[in-house]
């Protein structure tokens, strides 16, 4: 083919816009295959709230509780826990709960919970998701030399204190999280849904 | 081969060629592609590697005639695979086996490079292509490891997708976009049983061919560093290069013959090598509220994971564990040396590479540790000597007094 005569301006805009307007379909062709990774309707659908019937916690008891597939413990605080509960601050390393993503509000408190005693905390170290052991003896442990209670990450050693509050000094950047729940009746903890007056 | 016009092989021969060039592709890269006279012992692992791949591709299609992909059956049918189908014990074997192996020939190959500079120019791609291909590898190592569904499976797949939690922003949505569900669940073990049985094969299929591609248009480096293709006899053939078949095709076999004795004595007398080619942990069903005492990868990913727990930080850890693979690709530009093999180096550089080995290997013996205070200490030296040997390379490489390197290839 002769090449004289040829418009190279022409050209380039031509090949420029077929490649522009083939980038722009292949990127729409890409957002189905994209999306398809997301959780499926079932997947959400197996979000539902769970009901756990706490009345025979007992005081420094703990209990695990499956919601969406994650432990959430609930532990019975007694009296004990939680005076040690504010001497920890010092230690801590958000000790006042100001990460907005790791409570509901009505948990933004000094206990972090609905009623003092009753702690709800969603199981998974902050760090890498590791299921955290609860570690209720208060006195020196292998992991901690001045233990008030609460839980240790057997994965990458970080330490909460009994409300879920992350030790500083440890992997985990933040505090562990409660979710949203509230008390239908004396009885029972429904894990999943805001209290009433909180919604 | 391609000679011979006369019979009724030649003339077959020929009338393929001149419609598909079999014969120049094979006179191109084996009989007529000429490598340096004198590889040694470190040149085997290449091979090694293709031959393990073979390896993993054949017993992987096996293995997925009988294997689950599904969160009630994958532990089952692996069970199954090992007891009930006639030697699957074997074939399984045969693949957790190969996957180790092929970190371990994959490694010492890596080694080889970092030793006599096979990343300088004019191999930079090489290099690049070589460490992509080992990328890919982590990716299928990993999401293979998921695929049995015990307990070390599912909590090392909690563990790794978590490290993109990591990312500011859309850390949280990444990690539910990897998962497809808001925990590692049956959504994540199926997705992963697509990428690891076609998606990536392919893509390690492909790279591999580039790799080999590159390799064939630059010329195999050589332990002395230098060019062959320098010194030419009257007929343009490097005066220091051999053909590839028959010279190195029989030299391999005998690696091949030397690398299966000891595969197969892991497979049939040590097929979990006392819980390092396979976890203690992973022959319990996973059970996603419970997560095992010690979590900590398979061997083949321990040093990376030291450096990710060294780190008091997340995201520090995770950036840390990224920048310690990111410095190997960046290596043919941090070495400013005149010459390419360790042997004509100054003694910086050979003190550097010792050190560097030896943190590599220590952080990979800590992360496999419970950990005390001695232990992170230690993990925290290797990790700087791991990333001071990169960063300073550029240093000692170019202020260090090198030997003079031969014209041709030396014994």
């Amino acid at each position: 083919m002769a090449n004289q005569g040829v418009n190279q301006g022409r050209r380039r805009f031509l090949t420029a816009s077929t490649a522009v307007v083939g980038a722009v379909g292949a990127g729409f062709a890409a957002v189905p295959f994209i999306k398809s990774w997301l959780p499926s309707a079932r997947a959400e659908a197996a979000g539902a709230p769970v009901l756990a019937d706490i009345s025979k916690l007992e005081p420094g008891q703990k209990m695990t509780v499956e919601w969406r597939g994650k432990p959430v413990f609930v532990v019975k605080r007694t009296p004990e826990m939680l005076e040690l509960l504010p001497k920890q601050d010092p230690r801590l390393r958000d000790p006042n709960s100001e990460v907005e993503s790791q409570q509901p509000s009505y948990a933004k408190n000094p206990t972090r919970s609905l009623k003092p005693e009753i702690m709800v905390l969603v199981a998974i170290c902050t760090h890498l998701g590791c299921v955290p052991e609860y570690k209720p003896e208060i006195g020196p442990q292998p992991f901690d030399h001045d233990w008030a209670g609460g839980f240790y990450c057997p994965c990458h050693k970080s330490r909460f204190d009994l409300a879920g509050r992350v030790y500083q000094g440890v992997p985990a950047p933040t505090n562990l999280v409660v979710p949203p729940y509230r008390f239908p009746d004396d009885h029972h903890v429904l894990i999943g849904e805001d209290p009433k007056e909180a919604a | 081969m391609a000679n011979s016009n006369n019979g009724v092989l030649g003339s077959l021969m020929a009338w393929v060629d001149e419609r598909l060039p079999v014969t120049d592709f094979y006179k191109h890269h084996l009989s007529e592609y000429y490598a340096p006279k004198n590889f040694n012992f470190w040149y085997f692992f290449g091979s090694l590697a293709m031959l393990v791949l073979v390896n993993q591709l054949l017993s992987g299609i096996w293995l997925t005639m009988h294997y689950k992909p599904d969160a009630t059956q994958a532990f089952q049918s692996v069970e199954y695979i090992m007891r009930d189908v006639p030697w699957g014990w074997l074939i399984r074997y045969m693949h957790s086996t190969g996957a180790s192996a092929f970190f371990i020939v994959v490694y010492l190959h890596m080694f080889r490079g970092l030793m006599y500079g096979s990343y300088r120019k004019p191999r930079e791609l090489v290099w690049l292509i070589g460490m992509v291909i080992y990328l890919v590898l982590m990716a299928e190592a990993f999401m293979g490891y998921v695929l049995p569904w015990g307990q070390m499976s599912y909590w090392g797949a909690q563990v790794i997708i978590n490290l993109f939690g990591a990312i500011p922003v859309v850390g949280d949505d990444l990690t539910m976009w990897i998962r497809g569900d808001y925990l590692v669940s049956d959504a994540t073990l199926n997705r992963f049983f697509a990428l690891h049985v076609v998606a990536m094969p392919i893509l390690l299929l492909g790279l591999v061919v580039i790799h080999l591609a590159a390799l064939h248009t630059v010329g195999s480096n050589n332990p002395d560093g230098i060019e062959i293709k320098a010194k030419k006899d009257e007929n343009g053939k490097p005066l220091d290069g051999i053909p590839f078949h028959p010279y190195y095709s029989v030299k391999d076999i005998l690696g091949v013959a030397v690398f299966l004795i000891f595969f197969a004595g892991i497979i049939f007398y040590a097929p979990a090598l006392g819980g390092l080619f396979l976890e203690h942990d992973n022959f319990v069903p996973a059970n996603p509220l419970v997560t095992p005492i010690h979590i900590k990868p398979v061997w083949y990913f321990t040093p990376f994971y030291a450096i990710l727990k060294a780190v008091p930080s997340k995201l520090g850890g995770v950036i840390a564990m990224g920048a310690a693979i990111v410095m190997l690709f960046l290596v043919p530009w941090l070495d400013r040396s005149p010459v390419k093999s360790i042997r004509y180096k100054g003694i910086l550089s050979k003190i550097a590479l010792a050190i560097f080995t030896v943190s590599f290997v220590t952080l990979g013996w800590l992360a496999m540790q419970a950990g005390s205070e001695t232990q992170t200490l230690v993990a925290r030296i290797c990790t700087v000597l791991y990333f001071l040997f990169f960063l300073l390379m550029p240093i000692y490489t170019s202020i260090e007094k090198t030997k003079p390197v031969p014209e041709r290839v030396t014994k």
